[in-house]
């Protein structure tokens, strides 16, 4: 999992020394890997680059205006830091970034620019939307090395092309993130979780899709099947806001879903706790040397996409996010993990497969990322042409070749 | 005195085949879907930017994404520039055409294909007007969130291209926040489908780069667009204030309270002053700044919240309280608001301004707005956004007076600059258009525009879509448009 030691790493110090280093690399040729905190490096293609640039030296919150919503920090900058500052203002990081250590066994301090770079949600992502969602702006140098901004500081911002969306889930390929600005969002004050237990697969999504469809405002939203953490079954429903909305919410939700009976409602730790573990997917983490794999479906599309997956490969386990949304996938990591089972089998339906850890040689064998149609294919190859002309920045890391 | 924007020269080849671009074109669509007499092309010549037209070449009204595609095609083939087209409600001249172009209009594309509740998704064609869709939605509980003002009008294909905001995005986002795929037809006639019914789409983010840009990537046929359950209910609270700087506080309070309402409106005296005799709202016309706060939830959590927002008000002085207690009440709080423009309107010509601040410049930026207004000899109504600092300044002017609108679009520019030079933007959800495009580089650097620049080639080498638009001309170095064709 680990990438081998580059032969050089290049630490600039700001913002102008990054972009004279990727200046210099380009007119060498020489490509470049991007590492921030290092906890991630499984993600996406292995990328073999002939140095590394670190974004260690750019440290340090920017700016941070509660009342505006806002915050700024260069992109080194450790996750925990601004969380740190969030929380003393009842603020968070509201889209509950993934934390990757459990999964792929790294340590380390992930940083925000990773956030932003690979585009890292959680469980929240279902009421308030992902990181690309609350991503306001950008500094970044590209593969010329010339420093780009897109986006600003302000929640409404419409002027000249969306580069911020561009380079929010491209993993470096676009170019070297310096400077991160996102929207965060008060902490609510109370967060409690009802609890359905037994469920089959097919009533927990279709619990979970009446749930979502109600106005109760569901910030989270998940089924671990039986056997997954426990014997039973639990299907989950996290509401959050002042304390006594949350009360009429759960009330509320206990009556929508009479039809499958509740537990009392889990709170205060025990429910961070159980959020945490299925937004980090700790329930799939081990064994560690398993493939693990991300599907991204329409919601009831989701249990027969699963039952599809699992008469092929009988040994796969899997938990649901994102009301079914979201299919997080273990199976054994041999031939091509799945990977042609999974892909025809969602071939059938909207969505998408994602390889997220398996080892080096089946990375380099299966395209990581779901293959695009021909055109859109082309318009990526051309996108990556016109933020980084000489292919020098994270060669080969999402498609083979770019 | 000349207009202050200028269009680039029209390419003389393209004019000079206009009678075999139109039989072209004939065989393309259906009788009745091409549109080429003087009378019926008037009615494409501008947007709600009304203050600049051109008159197109030609109309295409096509019913289907392959027509759509074969008109591209063709226009692609033969360097024709096309201009696409919704509503025509564009503030900042994003469907303002040009004499050398080809208008694609989606008006007869505005079919709900299909509504999935279970999965929170509706397949519409593009030519759908926003609330259109919350209409076909409402049955079943559900919406769709973003509502621009002009949202009986406009369609999802302008909304795409503009990213189009409204009221209640505070909470719900803006138009890219709420889509989650498109059919876009590139300008050779190629058709892709981008995003899906699901939530997270594989490669770049091409859905995110296509949405707000103002028709200069492609063609959008079709959206599938996240739909929201409507809320158990929604209740406004209007609080009135001596002073913009006790209302902008207390916005930054509520903020800070850990309370984000789902609208948070701004009006200033003025604005105050017009709604009032139009609408006669009951809105106290003697306070200097207002506000309409807006919560949604069950009545126990609407009123609990509303008391917490109501206490903050009171810490920063609120002058009068008016808290809705019926549907009644609810609508005559709106109503003011939601005719602001069309008050406006009856007193005098004005334009629309659309920068974004930090909310917490608010203050500064409204005593530097009057400034500039008097400053150019006029007079201001202002309505904005203030949960997210998107400011609507109304500069009011007389049309007639050539002088008048020179200064009043002067001074628009003037305030536009302030509000990057505060660390704001030129536009929150109106588009660049025509309007701003000449003052990108107040907030971008060359190299930042380039880059947008060459992402829009990758899209449209020739620059045929929407060529006029967006980016200032001196940097242009192809197409129809480029510095060369212009020489």
């Amino acid at each position: 999992m680990t990438r081998q030691a580059a032969p050089l790493s290049l630490t600039p110090a700001d913002e102008k020394e990054a972009a004279v280093v990727i200046a210099s690399a380009a007119a060498a040729g020489q490509t470049l890997g991007i590492v921030g905190g290092g906890t991630r490096s499984g993600l996406g293609r292995r990328s073999v680059a002939d140095a590394t640039l670190t974004s260690a030296k750019l440290k340090g919150i920017s700016f941070y205006e509660p009342a505006e919503l806002v915050l700024g920090a260069r992109a080194g900058t450790p996750l925990r830091e601004i969380e740190a500052a969030l929380s003393e203002n009842g603020q968070s990081l509201a889209f509950e970034p993934m934390d990757h250590r459990p999964l792929y066994g790294t340590i380390g301090d992930p940083t925000i620019g990773a956030i932003a770079s690979a585009n890292i949600s959680g469980p929240r992502r279902i009421m308030v939307g992902a990181a690309r969602d609350a991503l306001l702006g950008v500094r970044l140098i590209n593969g010329s090395g010339e420093i780009i901004k897109s986006g600003g500081r302000v929640m409404k911002n419409v002027t000249g092309l969306d580069l911020v969306k561009l380079v929010c889930g491209a993993y470096g390929t676009l170019g070297f993130l310096t400077e991160v600005v996102f929207k965060v969002l008060p902490k609510p004050e109370r967060a409690a979780t009802l609890l359905l237990e037994g469920l089959s697969d097919a009533d927990a999504i279709a619990a979970l899709s009446a749930a979502l469809g109600s106005p109760y405002e569901p910030s989270g939203a998940a089924h671990l099947p039986a056997g997954v953490g426990q014997n039973a079954s639990r299907t989950l429903v996290r509401v959050e806001g002042f304390s006594d909305s949350v009360d009429h919410r759960l009330e509320a939700l206990r009556l929508l879903l009479a039809g499958w009976s509740s537990t009392e409602p889990i709170e205060g730790d025990a429910s961070a706790r159980i959020w945490t573990d299925i937004r980090d997917v700790r329930f799939l983490a081990e064994p560690s040397e398993r493939t693990i794999w991300r599907l991204s479906t329409p919601p009831t599309k989701a249990p027969s996409v699963a039952a599809s997956i699992v008469d092929e490969l009988p040994d796969a386990k899997w938990l649901y996010d994102l009301g079914g949304g979201l299919i997080w996938l273990s199976v054994e990591a041999a031939g091509d993990a799945g990977a042609a089972v999974i892909r025809q089998t969602l071939s059938a339906t909207s969505g998408n497969a994602t390889l997220l850890r398996a080892p080096d040689e089946i990375r380099q064998a299966v395209p990581v990322f779901q293959p695009l149609a021909g055109p859109l294919m082309r318009l990526t190859e051309g996108i990556k042409r016109s933020f980084d002309p000489s292919s020098i920045l994270e060669p080969g890391r999402m498609y083979a070749g770019l | 005195m000349g207009p202050l924007i200028a269009f680039p020269k029209p390419d003389a080849g393209v004019l000079g085949s206009r009678e075999t671009i139109i039989a072209k074109l004939a065989e393309l669509v259906p009788a009745g879907a091409l549109v080429t007499s003087e009378d019926e092309r008037r009615a494409y010549e501008t947007d709600a930017f009304t203050a600049y037209r051109r008159l197109p070449l030609a109309v295409v009204l096509p019913q289907t994404t392959e027509e759509v595609s074969a008109i591209l095609r063709f226009c692609h083939q033969d360097d024709v520039p096309v201009v696409a087209r919704g509503a025509g409600t564009s503030l900042s001249g994003g469907a303002i055409p040009q004499e050398d172009a080809v208008v694609v209009s989606l008006a007869r594309m505005s079919r709900i294909i299909e509504v999935d509740t279970k999965n929170r998704f509706a397949r519409v064609e593009a030519g759908v007007t926003n609330l259109a869709i919350s209409d076909a939605v409402g049955p079943d509980g559900f919406f769709y969130a973003p509502d621009p003002s002009s949202q009986l009008a406009c369609t999802i294909a302008g909304n795409i291209a503009m990213n189009s905001g409204g009221a209640h995005c505070l909470k719900y986002g803006v138009t890219t926040n709420n889509l989650l795929g498109a059919k876009l037809v590139l300008i050779d006639g190629t058709v892709v489908e981008i995003g899906g019914e699901h939530l997270d789409s594989a490669g770049y983010d091409l859905l995110g780069l296509v949405c707000g840009s103002e028709g200069q990537l492609g063609i959008v046929t079709e959206a599938i667009v996240r739909i929201l359950p409507r809320p158990e209910g929604a209740r406004p609270v209007l609080l009135a204030f001596g002073s913009s700087e006790e209302a902008g506080a207390a916005v930054a309070a509520v903020i800070a309270a850990g309370i984000i309402p789902v609208a948070l409106e701004f009006m200033d005296r003025r604005a105050i002053e017009i709604c009032e005799a139009f609408v006669k709202a009951g809105y106290p016309t003697d306070a200097a700044a207002m506000l309409i706060v807006e919560v949604e939830g069950s009545e126990a959590e609407m009123e609990a919240e509303l008391a917490r927002i109501i206490t903050i008000a009171e810490q920063h002085n609120v002058e009068t309280v008016k808290e809705s207690k019926s549907a009644m009440e609810t609508a005559a709080i709106w109503k003011g608001r939601k005719a602001a423009f069309g008050a406006t309107g009856r007193v005098a010509d004005y334009i629309c301004m659309d920068g974004t601040i930090p909310t917490g410049q608010l203050a500064h930026v409204l005593k530097r707005i009057d400034e500039i207004i008097e400053g150019h000899g006029l007079r201001v109504a202002n309505v904005f956004h203030a949960g997210d600092g998107n400011l609507h300044p109304l500069i009011l002017h007389n049309a007639n007076d050539p002088g008048e609108f020179r200064r009043a679009e002067l001074a628009g520019n003037d305030i536009l600059r302030l509000c990057v030079e505060v660390g704001g933007c030129l536009t929150g959800e109106h588009g660049v258009g025509l309007e701003k495009r000449d003052l990108m580089s107040v907030q971008f650097t060359e190299a930042d525009l380039r880059q947008q620049m060459r992402v829009k080639s990758v899209f449209d080498p020739e620059w045929l879509l929407n060529p006029a638009k967006v980016f200032p001309l001196e940097f242009r170095e192809r197409g129809p448009t480029s510095v060369a064709a212009m020489a």
